[in-house]
């Protein structure tokens, strides 16, 4: 817990340099001679990077910023790769390091669990209480139009024969 | 002086807004004409000290004032006076002026244009809208003064972040306050409504062109930033799941809900608790969102202040607003018995069916938003979520809306009957089916969203174009409908085009993510190389070009077109303000109906090239040109006849069967 406080506050007095640091030169990302000379190789680089988190930046990959500590980290991640790693080898690799605040996609387990599960959790309960709203407004329907009987319908159907 | 009598005009309106609050309400409980009557010339008079405090302040920052702390710490003389006037709101002390002048112009507009609201509905109203502005006044004199003097004012000022400094950001606050501050009117109203414990169709119809007009802002402040996003922050992305931007996508989406449900009400008075509902919700959200953004809590590029104090000042608020009418709503809602009935199968379930999956949507972006500060306080972990997650979460929501969207649009109250909407969308549906798989054939082993949301998109233009032609009827030929089309409601309009919209949007966002091409090299001067049909060349570059407040190195590139013909020269920037020690990229683009290519420039390599990102952007300006749309039918809608002369009170009950307009 103090570990967090200390790096909530650190974050706090750091955060406006940290987002002007992180921010300031943006067009560099993935630099020319970072790029892998194998293509698919590359690509799951790039994939890769797009899911880990620049520490030192706020909200941005690595594979967007420019920050060197983020190039440290696309250069990790090929050199990885190169060695021959999966790319699930790659991201545990990188989170034995970090810890998993570098996952941008955060991961199944513990209390993670609840925010996974929010969407169907939420979409399920809120369309159980539509389905009883419309089911409530649609009895209210059912006295005044489904006014005739089937003995009435039939009588109906004799007289519009004749 | 100028500027203490703006301080002074401040903390009067402060005032004002405590006797508006009090007195008004008073009478309406008691019955007492004289004392409701007051919160008009109050709401006036509050709105004119306010504007007079605003004006004072870009006064300062107009002549460069740097005797005041704001205007030192945000501004600069050789300041383009754009961004001097900008500058005003570019920062935390400013933005929340020109909050509460927004809060108090919406409430002088209801007192100018609610005279045909019953008075005590009336006095209700301006109480609760000044009760907000009160607190936000309290907000501002007591933790965010922005007529602070310096001692001793410097020679100049330090500037305004240079991100800032751009055409697309001047605008984009002052528009997201307008969407976020007339969320506050719903407010007001619901707020009203529960206290004179009544809801009827009237309300719905005076409570809708208030929503409405606070989400067109909404629509355009948001579309402005992400705008802004795509071609200032270099590498072309045009939505990064940041908390601010969720901040302003929550209000978005709820205020969607809501001005959906409020037809519900107006037109058969049903869903009236659940509209109060979100009418508070969506100012909660609101909220919200200024606390994120303004209280540095979860740290971005926007959250320009990072004082606790302030972050615990708009907790409280939102803390007193919230719990406040969500009590009044707990005891008041039960007495809110709708009344239209419907089957299953109806407009109002299709409506019902909208509103379920924006509010969910809405709990999602917040849950993922506010979840690394949960796991953070209850536990050891750190955890992010980043897009990865919203993108998995979100996509099937927007799938789901977009899916219901035209049939649930084209379903008639009451009851229904689908067999027949959905021969009438045959053809929206063949298309839309037809073009999906024709994206996913020609663009092989990409990703398989592309071609459904593609296919979706087309599905909801071709649907709302339906929607307007059987609106037309069937008598008559061709000519005769497309006659009767000019002399349909402004809403059928409004539905329409805001529809027609949202699919454009999908469709730029679904192109561009799926089909963009990328190229990242060291280009050499003089050495042209292709990037998909395209030849690039990096002619030369220029360091040390002056601009006004920035220096610059300028990249001349010439763009070419498959036979060598050149299409466009173009100019990426790294630009560097001195006064604010802060490098920023400007990227050369060049915008087209079909594309955009857009160039980034890098740093210069030690064998004389420089590093270039060149992507090929495929329908990007599709994505603002579908927010326009959006915002366009929902002002369509907003100037339909109903909203101009039914607004009476007694007047507005539902409207004859021959002039019902479809929404």
């Amino acid at each position: 817990m103090s570990g967090a406080r200390a790096r909530l506050r650190r974050l706090g007095l750091a955060g406006l340099a940290a987002v002007a640091m992180a921010l300031a030169i943006p067009a560099g990302a993935v630099q020319p001679d970072e790029v892998l000379p194998d293509p698919a190789l590359e690509e799951r680089a790039r994939a890769i990077s797009g899911g880990l988190r620049c520490i030192v930046c706020r909200n941005e990959s690595i594979d967007e910023s420019n920050a060197e500590l983020a190039r440290d980290l696309r250069l990790l991640v090929r050199e990885r790769l190169v060695a021959g790693d999966s790319d699930a080898e790659v991201m545990s690799y990188v989170v034995d390091r970090y810890g998993e605040f570098v996952l941008l996609r955060p991961t199944l387990s513990g209390a993670n669990i609840l925010l996974w599960a929010a969407p169907l959790l939420l979409i399920g309960l809120g369309g159980a209480l539509s389905i009883v709203y419309i089911r409530r407004r649609a009895v209210a329907v059912a006295p005044a139009e489904a006014a005739l009987s089937p003995d009435e319908e039939a009588r109906l159907k004799v007289l519009l024969k004749e | 002086m100028i500027t203490e009598l703006g301080h002074f005009a401040l903390i009067l309106a402060f005032m004002v807004a405590i006797f508006q609050t009090i007195v008004p309400l008073v009478g309406a409980h008691r019955g007492n004409v004289g004392w409701m009557s007051v919160a008009e010339p109050a709401a006036t008079t509050q709105f004119l000290l306010t504007a007079f405090s605003f004006g004072a302040l870009t006064w300062a920052f107009v002549t460069s004032d740097f005797s005041l702390n704001l205007v030192t710490a945000n501004s600069h003389t050789d300041k383009p006076m754009l961004y001097k006037i900008s500058g005003v709101w570019g920062n935390h002390e400013g933005s929340l002026l020109l909050w509460v002048l927004i809060l108090t112009l919406f409430g002088a507009c209801a007192a100018w244009f609610g005279s045909n609201l019953p008075p005590g509905l009336r006095a209700r109203v301006l109480a609760v809208q000044s009760s907000v502005a009160a607190a936000f006044f309290a907000f501002i004199l007591f933790t965010s003064n922005p007529f602070t003097r310096l001692a001793v004012p410097p020679m100049d000022g330090q500037d305004l972040n240079p991100l800032l400094q751009d055409p697309g950001l001047a605008f984009h606050p002052p528009f997201l306050y307008l969407g976020y501050v007339g969320l506050s009117m719903a407010f007001s109203f619901a707020v009203a409504a529960l206290i004179e414990g009544r809801v009827d169709a009237a309300w719905g119809r005076w409570v809708r062109p208030w929503t409405l007009a606070a989400w067109v802002f909404l629509t355009i402040g948001i579309g402005l930033g992400s705008w802004w996003a795509y071609y200032e922050l270099g590498w072309g992305g045009f939505w990064f799941w940041d908390p601010v931007e969720n901040a302003s996508l929550m209000p978005w989406l709820i205020a969607a809900a809501l001005l959906h449900s409020a037809i519900v009400v107006e037109k058969r008075e049903a869903l009236k608790s659940w509209t109060i509902l979100l009418a508070i919700l969506a100012f909660g959200f609101s909220l919200i969102g200024t606390f994120i953004v303004r209280s540095g809590v979860l740290t971005s590029v926007h959250a320009f202040a990072n004082d606790p104090e302030r972050g615990v000042f708009i907790l409280m608020i939102l803390g007193f607003f919230m719990g406040g009418a969500l009590i009044l709503f707990a005891l008041r809602a039960g007495a809110m018995e709708a009344k239209g009935v419907f089957s299953t199968l109806s407009r109002e379930s299709g409506l019902v069916l909208n509103n379920l999956l924006l509010a969910v949507s809405t709990f999602v972006v917040f849950i993922g938003t506010i979840w690394p500060l949960v796991t953070e306080i209850f536990s050891d972990r750190t955890v992010s979520v980043g897009p990865p997650f919203f993108n998995m979460a979100i996509t099937p929501f927007v799938f789901a809306l977009a899916l219901a969207l035209p049939i649930g649009g084209m379903l008639a109250w009451k009851r229904a009957q689908l067999g027949r909407v959905l021969i009438q969308l045959v053809p929206a549906l063949v298309l839309a089916v037809a073009v999906a798989l024709l994206c996913w054939a020609a663009f092989t082993g990409k990703s398989t969203l592309s071609p459904i949301a593609i296919g979706l998109s087309v599905w909801l233009v071709a649907g709302a174009l339906v929607d307007l032609w059987t609106r037309t009827g069937r008598a008559g030929g061709l000519a005769a409908r497309i006659g009767r089309l000019g002399r349909l409601p402004r809403a059928d309009w409004g539905k329409a085009v805001g529809h027609a919209g949202f699919g454009i949007t999908l469709f730029g966002v679904a192109a561009l993510t799926g089909y963009q091409v990328e190229d990242i090299r060291v280009a050499q001067p003089g050495q042209p190389y292709r990037v998909g049909a395209y030849e690039v060349e990096l002619l030369s570059v220029d360091r040390n070009v002056q601009g006004p407040n920035y220096i610059s190195t300028m990249a001349h590139v010439a763009l070419r077109g498959p036979g060598g013909e050149q299409i466009a020269l173009l100019h990426p920037e790294k630009r560097l303000y001195p006064v604010a020690g802060m490098p920023t990229t400007e990227a050369g683009i060049d915008s087209g109906w079909t594309r955009d290519v857009y160039l980034a420039l890098g740093d210069p390599q030690p064998d004389g090239g420089w590093a270039l990102r060149t992507w090929i952007k495929p329908f990007a300006n599709w994505i603002w040109g579908g927010t326009i749309i959006m915002a366009l039918g929902g002002l369509l809608s907003l100037t339909d006849r109903r909203y101009r002369i039914a607004a009476g009170g007694a007047k507005a009950r539902p409207v004859a069967a021959r002039g019902l307009p479809a929404e």
